[in-house]
This record gives C-alpha cells, structure tokens and sequence, in this order.
C-alpha cells in the first residue's frame, strides 16, 4: 500500500496499536471514566491518578477499540504523564483543534508534538470521534462524568 | 436465461463513480442501499420536471396524472408480493416507520399486560425498538428466539417459547448484519396455530426473496424501496385489510380523513387511512419503476445469479488468513460478515476504502446479536446481482493488502 504524506496510519500509530502504553488497569486512582463510541460499539475506561497539587502522577487506559483509538489513548497517556490538570485541559483543546481542521501543524505553533500525526484524520471525517474517545474519556474523568460518549 | 449482467450493469450510473482517491469504485454496502437504475432516476427526473402536483385532491390535469402514477405504483407493489387488494398497502416513508405504525397502532390498541411478542436475536433496532416503546406502555413482554452459531433460527426453541400469550412474532426475513434467509413460511404457520399475528420484516429481503403474502398467509410486511433500486424516503406496509380495518389511525392530518368538524373527524378508508399528509409522491412513483426494472429481470435468474455469488465469494474469504465469517447459515443471501484477528472492523473499513472498496463496518444496528457473537463491530461486504465475481477477486485481494498494513 503506498504511504500518502497525509497517511493516517503512519508506522507510530500502528506501533502504538500494536504495543499500547499504560494499557492496563492503575492499582490506585483518583478520577476516572468509561467512554463509549456508539457508532461502533467500541469503548474504554481511563484512570488517572492526581496528585494533591494538581499533577498528573499517572494515567492508564484500557477496552477495546480500533488502531486510531488505540494510539490515539496510549499517545495520550505518554504526553499527559507528569503534566498538570491545567496543561493537560490545554493538550486537550489543542488536540481537539486539530482533529477538527482548526489549526494545522503546517502553519500553525502548538503544543502538540507527536500527537501532530493525527492531522491524517482530516481526510477521513467519520474517523474522528475513534481519535477524540480517550481523549473524551479522559477530560470526563477530570470533570467527574461517569460515562462519556462521542456525540 | 442467464443475467447479463454487463448489461445491468450499464442501467446504473453510480456504478462508474469513482471511489476514495480516485480509484474504480466496487460498491459492495448494498445492505444499507442500492444504487438505482436510471428508469428510476429518470422517471423521479420526468416527475420534478413535468408532472409536479399534488395527488387525491386536485382536479387539474396535472394532479390527475400524478394521482394515477402514484396509485398504479401501489397496485405495482401490490402485484409484487401478491397480495390481495390494493387497500392493504399502505406508503410509508421506510420499514422503519411501518414497523412504528404497527407497533403505535396494531400494538397499542391490541396488547395487554402479560401478553408476549417474539422477536429473533438477529433483528435490526428498528425491529427491537418500536416494540420497546409499546411494551413500556402496555405493560407486555419481549421474548427473544435464539439463534444458533451459524446464524440459523433455532426452530425447536421458537415452537418452545410460543404459547396462548403469544400476540405478534416479528422476524427478519433475511438479516441484514449475517445474511440468513430465514425459514418464515413454517414459522408463520407455527404462529398462526397459537393465534399471534406475524409480521415479517424484508427491509432487506425484499431484494433478496420473492414474497407472496397470501401463499406465506403473513400478517404483516415491511420494507424500504431504496434497498430495492429505489429512491430513498419511500417504504411500504403490508397488512391484511380484516387486521387494517381494526387498527386506528397512526398520524392525523389530511388524505387520512373523510371529513372534519372540531367535534368529529371520520377517517378515510384503506389504505388512505394510515397515510396522513402528502407522501413522497415522486419516490413512490419512482419506486413502482424500481419493481418494474426488477421484474424485468426475472427473479430467477436474480436468484441464481445471487447463490453463484455467494458460493464464490465464501469460497474465496475462507482462504483468507485470520478470518473469522460471521453467518454461515446453510441458506443465505450474498452479505459476508466477518472479522479479522486482531484488526478492528472501522481500520478495516477506512484501508479498504482507500482501494476504491466501499463496505459497511460496525455493528449494523444489531448490536444484540453482535454480542451474542461476542463482538462490538464486524466488516460487511453485501452484494447485489450488479456486482460480480471479478470484483470480488479485487475485493479480497484489497482485503489481503489491510492485513499486511497490520503486520
């Protein structure tokens, strides 16, 4: 299959699918949330564990999902770890701009790093809400939602 | 006499769309909705551009002749399933609204505590939740025929589970997520004995199955002209014109009425009765072409056409590595559901896009009977007699490409 620049599954996300990080269950947590994508069914929890002066210690996903939602959580967990609520409310917004053609990586400065790769998502819309669902999750675990579901 | 089917296949231009980047489309989600033939598109066309009106009531030449193509389009369907009178077909706006009609109406007015309807686990969610809604309100209960591995009805448990409080068995005639044909003519008969009504679902078997409503004796029939080359918008309800005539109106409005004071209306007669407000005039006609192009064709041939396809299309999914068919029932219609180890239904759906394939991923609103195979999504190629054995060489090979993306 020949590699498009605006490729979605690029060689990260599929590793990142192949071999999620912090996909288990945390021992100890402080907010979670369960998320739900009902166009496919698929869904999964997000744990984090908060520390007193609003750092993010740790943050685990796990469930069942497709190759975009999959890299989309363990990508997610690796930029959050060690950020605080604050930033990771920000890296939230900034991701969601991009998911949604808002900013591009091309002309636009942000905050994103790797998480740039998910701009292949443009291309395919109805996509979208696979990327945005640990995202979703994980917003909803700070702002104390039980369930989430990509609208 | 064989279909020619590159001949079919010039009747309908979607056909030479072109897919995701560009590429030759095969268009293989004609479970969700089938291209239409351009008779279809150009007597909707000749509609808009030459007999626009509206039907029943005016006295102009042009609402005279748009009443008559939209009646003779219900005596087409009426011909179609054999059934009796032109009264017992009622326009709907989808299988999805006739079975809402029933279920508000037969349903409402009929079901008591206690009493039971029987659906199968295959059944799509318009099959489920109409009757839902109506057991919230009257207090009966849903009971559920199980089904077997390969997708079949298991007909020993349906005799089981009917009895005295058995009112309405409402079953898919062929599922749109597994592609079982189901064994309804005995199944009906089994439902008659205990006195339930038995309303057959064709949303998708009506281009899949002959129907004669009067050799089956079914109760009630429901399907959607744009699963059968038709426009969208336009679906139909079949029903005996004894159980008809005991059921109240569905919608109030006008066409359904007879005549109208503030204290009383008199409703009109079938099927002008449960047909409220100007329907879709121009799908309907539309959709009497759509069952004219498809008698043209003949359904044997269709038929048999149909079986050489799915003959070849399992034989050529089975060989391929780390696939799992979802509804091998021994009678079945050309729907290949499946999964693949370890790859997720949508990554499959968005790969196979970019080859120019368009299927169907996810749970094709059954989500009770992908659980029941432990699954949340499948991929689903459905077929029709325009696609053919070369595109499902293209198909699976495209299939073989998304799987070595993943390894």
């Amino acid at each position: 299959m020949t590699v498009h620049n605006d490729e979605l599954y690029q060689q990260v996300i599929l590793e990142h699918n192949k071999r999620p990080k912090n996909f288990l269950k945390l021992d100890s947590w402080t907010h979670s949330a369960e998320g739900y994508n009902p166009l496919c069914g698929d869904h999964l929890n997000v744990y984090l564990r908060v520390s007193p002066q609003g750092v993010i210690e740790e943050v685990s996903f796990e469930g069942d999902g497709c190759a975009i939602s999959k890299a989309s959580g363990s990508m997610m967990t690796v930029a959050l770890k060690g950020k605080t609520v604050d930033q990771a409310r920000a890296l939230f917004n900034e991701f969601h701009r991009l998911l949604t053609k808002e900013l591009d990586p091309e002309k636009d400065q942000n905050i994103l790093g790797k998480l740039n790769v998910f701009s292949g998502i443009w291309k395919y819309p109805s996509r979208v809400k696979c990327a945005v669902l640990a995202w979703r999750t994980m917003k909803g675990a700070l702002d104390q939602e039980k369930t989430v579901a990509t609208e | 006499m064989a279909l020619n089917i590159e001949c079919v296949r010039k009747d309908f231009p979607n056909l030479s769309a072109r897919g995701r980047d560009d590429k030759p489309l095969i268009y293989f989600d004609n479970a969700a909705t089938t291209f239409k033939p351009c008779q279809v598109i150009s007597q909707t066309h000749n509609h808009y551009c030459h007999r626009t009106a509206n039907i029943h009531r005016g006295v102009h030449y042009l609402s005279e002749v748009a009443t008559a193509e939209y009646e003779s389009a219900r005596d087409k369907v009426r011909r179609f399933i054999n059934a009796k009178s032109l009264s017992e077909i009622i326009f709907t706006k989808g299988a999805t609204e006739s079975l809402n009609l029933l279920a508000q109406s037969y349903g409402r007015h009929f079901l008591k505590p206690g009493d039971e309807i029987l659906l199968s686990m295959m059944e799509h969610h318009a099959n489920i939740v109409p009757w839902q809604m109506i057991r919230d309100i009257t207090g009966c209960v849903i009971k559920v025929i199980p089904i077997n591995d390969k997708g079949e009805i298991i007909l020993e448990e349906y005799r089981r589970l009917l009895s005295d409080r058995t009112k309405i068995v409402s079953v898919v005639h062929v599922s749109n997520s597994l592609g079982s044909v189901n064994p309804v003519a005995g199944m009906i008969r089994d439902a008659h004995a205990f006195g339930a009504v038995f309303v057959l679902d064709s949303a998708q078997g009506i281009s899949h199955e002959p129907i004669d409503v009067q050799s089956l004796d079914v109760d009630f029939c429901v399907f959607s002209g744009h699963k059968l080359f038709g426009p969208t918008g336009v679906g139909v309800l079949y029903g005996k014109e004894d159980l008809l005539e005991l059921m109240p109106p569905y919608q109030g409005g006008g066409d359904m009425i007879l005549s109208v004071t503030f204290d009383k209306t008199i409703y009109n007669r079938l099927p002008h009765k449960f047909e409220a407000g100007t329907p879709n005039v121009a799908g309907v006609i539309g959709f009497g072409t759509a069952i004219d192009y498809v008698n043209s064709l003949g359904w044997s041939d269709i038929t048999e056409y149909k079986k050489e396809l799915v003959r070849y299309g399992t034989g050529l999914l089975q060989k391929v590595e780390g696939i799992r068919l979802i509804g091998t029932a021994a009678n079945k219609a050309p729907i290949f559901s499946f999964v693949l180890d370890g790859i997720h239904a949508h990554d499959v759906g968005t790969l196979i896009d970019r080859e120019g394939v368009a299927i169907r991923t996810g749970h094709h609103c059954t989500q009770p009977v992908m659980k029941f195979f432990g699954l949340a999504a499948t991929s689903r190629a459905s077929l029709t007699f325009y696609n053919t054995k070369e595109e499902l060489d293209i198909f699976v090979a495209a299939l073989r490409k998304v799987i070595g993306v993943f390894q």
